[in-house]
């Protein structure tokens, strides 16, 4: 069995497996770090103690996830030694000081500040320890920031010479750090965890809406997390379609997989949904708009889209991934504009916090944000294939002198640990919430007590929505 | 394109750069390690609470500087990183599985039911003596040497095992324990911190063994070594180094015996720096030990002066935010200090 897989192909998978999880919780944590933030600030200008227990509540769950992004990326930096050491020694020159910078800027910043956010409450002021709240945001900014100039050079390589043992020698640091595709990815990748995090907020509170608890709070959870959801999303699809465009330009054979395009095509129909088929070179049972490809990425009623077909089969991504994963992504995020606009549409009509039917819809979206996030990834990595740096280095040539025997093991041994460990953890963010908050005596006089302005405007309803009762 | 190439030694500065970062990597996880290879004797659950109350804040950042010297090694090195990673790759794998266990379970033990809680007790304390185990044998590995022919690495998934990696394995553990029960010393009060001496008083005599048997065993592993050490006049500066050895390690028993607060762990860390330099030595100048010396294993000018200028600028800032943090924490740690 285990010829079949060689220490490539085992090493991919491995790969794939670690990062594929690891993403999800700086995803998560990129959005949470900020939100809380912002929670905090609300408190320090406001004074209002339900701030206070809203950061309480999701601060426990940011320190569940941000535990478990440390691990799991701890094991990313010493995975490009073990299983991709060619690569390291091929491409380090020019990719390590972006990772280093990331370690020096970012890393330190989220660690040493995390201790105070979470246990120095009391030994800090407010004022410092909303400074640390801060430090550790800009920390997984920072983080972002330098990884995806990293991932983003090995898609649109630039600045940099290869030398006679095959060695990338950087020439230019300012072309390598600001590659064509990074301003697009660091973009679309912030606002995706932003996004991520604000559907997890809003279906939480949709939740506790639902089961008529900590009405207040999650009343003002989800009118702010469903804003950002609103405004975010148009914002993310334009990015999305300005990164598409720029990947046609640098890297046409992962859009033509996107699209499963095979012959050129001008104009070229925009494949709704299809099975593409590499044996027959074909998409089969296509539903197709006319004209709409050419329109979406060449801005015109009939430009010309290429097609996989230009490509020696071994220089082609695997079609069928890139496809299916784009589509769902799309879909996500189609299905995040209904949400949005259902959001604003309730909520001007005040009728938010009593429309059922939306609160369980929320409730639904919660995973959305994961799933773009994930499937976005695929089509990015895969449709990169068969190079590791696109049109430089190929995959299968970068992996490790180890023998597959010691991958398959690795890979089991991840596998296993990996859905135990990560498992629990995410089981245990689910009972944080199923707990709930730690809600103070303010509650009865809120409202008599009145706060001298209104916190939001979620407020006025609930006066509003306590009348009606 | 800048470069320093002319001006300094950047290979020599990034060598040094690596060791230090390592060597601040063992002291400060070794003590939080240290904790969780103690943690299940404890006497009580209220100490094992306070035990993890003391390291809590500070492990994430601990950690931190593991990632800087492999990262660092990644940057500087990229050769003897994609030499060195993948003859060691059970090891690494071994320890990075341990150590996502122990981080882990920093979190679940606050979460978990306390019917589950063992689970993570238990995760944390496996976690933080294989790990320790591992990082041992991976040093015992790499003094031993890697078995290369020319630039490519020509042993086996095993060549790290043999007698020397396995009892500097243990060596490490022991002297993680040390480290882990003097901080506790320092950071507790009552019955834990008086478990916490009767447990340095045990871990100290295995230490000294311990480093006495890697001492006498390394000179002998490479003529090389040997002659570093025994050959006039290099002898001459570098007695020094073990009667340093010799009158911190008396100056600790002294400190153990008379039940001082904060001198054991200090001088536990310095006995580990004169140790840790006694290894330098030895394996100056080698990146891939007795192959690839550090000059021929280097990164290009630019890619290490870029690095060092983001060294050079950033590495006081990070310790500065460092010493706050400890400064925060500072003084006796109570058992119900969590968020
Ligand atoms: C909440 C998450 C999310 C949502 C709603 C979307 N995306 Fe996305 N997309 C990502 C999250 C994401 C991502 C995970 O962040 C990726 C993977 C790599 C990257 O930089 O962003 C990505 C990659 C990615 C790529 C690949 C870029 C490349 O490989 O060079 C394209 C073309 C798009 N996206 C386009 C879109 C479009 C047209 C969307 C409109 C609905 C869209 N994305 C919604
Ligand atoms: C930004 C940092 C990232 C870097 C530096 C990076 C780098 C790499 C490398 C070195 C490989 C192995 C070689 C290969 O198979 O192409 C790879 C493959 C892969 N990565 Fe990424 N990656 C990053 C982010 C991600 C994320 C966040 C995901 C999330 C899902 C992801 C998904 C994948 C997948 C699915 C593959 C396997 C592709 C295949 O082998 O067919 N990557 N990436
Ligand atoms: C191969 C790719 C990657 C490597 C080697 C890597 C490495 C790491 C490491 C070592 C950590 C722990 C830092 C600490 O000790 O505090 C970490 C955390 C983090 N990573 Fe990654 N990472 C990769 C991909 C990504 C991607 C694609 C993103 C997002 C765009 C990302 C964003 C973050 C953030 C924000 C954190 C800190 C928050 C947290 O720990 O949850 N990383 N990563």
């Amino acid at each position: 069995m285990i010829e079949l897989f060689d220490t490539a192909v085992l090493s991919r998978i491995q790969f794939a497996f670690t990062i594929s999880v690891h993403i999800i919780f700086p995803a998560f944590t990129i959005g949470l770090a900020s939100w809380l933030a912002f929670i905090e600030g609300m408190w320090l200008k406001t004074k209002h103690p339900i701030y206070l227990e809203i950061f309480q509540f999701w601060v426990k769950i940011f320190a569940v996830t941000f535990g478990m992004g440390v691990v799991s990326g701890l094991v990313m930096v010493y995975q490009f030694g073990t299983n991709w050491a060619v690569f390291s020694d091929h491409v380090g020159n020019v990719i390590g000081p972006l990772l280093g910078f990331e370690v020096l800027t970012a890393f330190f910043l989220e660690a040493s500040f995390l201790g105070i956010m979470l246990f120095g409450m009391n030994r800090v002021g407010p004022k410092m320890h909303f400074a640390a709240t801060l430090f550790v945001a800009l920390g997984t900014l920072l983080s972002a920031f330098w990884i995806l100039s990293a991932n983003s050079f090995m898609h649109t390589p630039q600045g940099f010479e290869i030398a006679e043992n095959g060695i990338l020698v950087p020439t230019n640091w300012l072309e390598i750090l600001f590659n064509p595709s990074f301003p697009y990815r660091f973009f679309h990748m912030v606002i995706a965890a932003f996004l991520t995090t604000a559907l997890v907020v809003s279906g939480v509170s949709a939740w506790y809406l639902l089961k008529d608890r900590y009405v207040s709070h999650a009343r003002i959870m989800l009118v702010k997390a469903l804003f950002a959801v609103a405004i975010l999303i148009p914002i993310q699809i334009y990015v999305g379609d300005a990164s598409g465009l720029n990947t046609l330009e640098h890297q046409p054979e992962k859009i033509a997989a996107m699209e499963g395009v095979w012959e050129d095509e001008s104009p070229a129909a925009l494949v709704l949904f299809g099975i593409p088929s590499e044996k027959t070179q074909s998409t089969n049972y296509a539903i197709k708009i006319p004209h709409l490809a050419s329109l979406i990425l060449t801005h015109s009623w009939d430009g010309e889209v290429k097609g996989l077909k230009n490509w020696a089969r071994e220089d082609r991504p695997p079609v069928w991934p890139v496809f299916f994963s784009f589509r769902i992504m799309v879909g996500m995020g189609l299905l995040m504009l209904f949400t949005g606009i259902c959001a604003m549409y309730l909520y001007f009509r005040k009728r938010l916090f009593t429309t059922k039917w939306f609160q369980r819809w929320c409730v639904l979206m919660a995973p959305a944000g994961f799933i773009a996030i994930l499937t976005g990834w695929f089509v990015t990595e895969i449709g990169r294939q068969p190079y590791v740096v696109y049109g430089v280095l190929r995959t299968a040539d970068m992996v490790s002198p180890v023998t597959p025997h010691e991958v398959a093991w690795s890979l089991a041994v991840f596998v296993v640990v990996y859905f135990a460990v990560f498992g629990t953890g995410i089981y245990y963010i689910f009972r944080l919430i199923n707990k709930g908050m730690e809600v103070g005596q303010w509650q009865d006089t809120y409202g008599q007590h009145a706060l001298k302005n209104p916190t939001t405007i979620a407020d006025i309803f609930l006066f509003k929505s306590k009348k009606d009762k | 394109m800048f470069s320093f190439e002319e001006f300094i030694n950047l290979p020599l500065i990034w060598a040094a750069i690596i060791a230090i970062a390592v060597y601040i990597y063992i002291i400060l996880d070794g003590f939080d390690l240290g904790v969780g290879i103690i943690f299940p004797f404890a006497p009580s659950e209220e100490c094992r609470r306070k035990m993890l109350n003391s390291i809590a804040p500070f492990w994430d950042g601990n950690e931190t500087w593991l990632v800087l010297g492999g990262g660092g090694m990644f940057v500087a090195f990229p050769l003897a990183y994609s030499i060195i990673f993948p003859a060691f790759y059970i090891p690494l794998i071994v320890m990075l599985i341990s150590l996502v266990f122990r981080g882990v379970a920093f979190e679940f033990h606050y979460k978990a039911s306390a019917k589950r809680r063992f689970i993570w007790d238990y995760a944390f304390h496996f976690g933080s003596l294989m790990a320790a185990f591992a990082q041992g044998v991976m040093l015992g590995a790499f003094v031993q040497g890697i078995p290369m022919i020319g630039r490519d690495f020509v042993g086996t998934a095993f060549s790290w095992a043999s007698p020397f990696s396995m009892m500097t394995g243990v060596a490490v553990v022991m002297g993680y324990a040390l480290l882990g029960s003097s901080w506790l010393v320092m950071k507790t009060d009552s019955v834990t911190q008086k478990w916490a001496r009767k447990v340095t008083k045990y871990a100290v005599l295995y230490v000294i063994v311990f480093m006495f048997a890697v001492s006498m065993w390394v000179p002998f592993l490479n003529q090389e070594i040997y002659a570093k050490w025994f050959a006039w006049p290099s002898f001459g500066y570098l007695v020094i180094i073990p009667v340093l050895a010799i009158t911190i390690s008396i100056m600790l028993i002294r400190s153990i015996i008379n039940e001082r607060e904060y001198q054991p762990f200090l001088l536990t860390v310095l006995l580990f720096s004169v140790s840790y330099l006694g290894l330098a030595v030895s394996m100056f100048p080698w990146m891939v030990p007795h192959t690839i010396p550090y000059w021929e294993a280097a990164g290009t000018p630019e890619t290490q002066s870029l690095m060092l200028v983001g060294v050079v600028v950033v590495l006081p800032v990070i310790l500065a935010y460092t010493a706050f943090n400890y400064y925060v924490f500072k003084g006796k740690t109570n058992s119900d200090d969590i968020y």
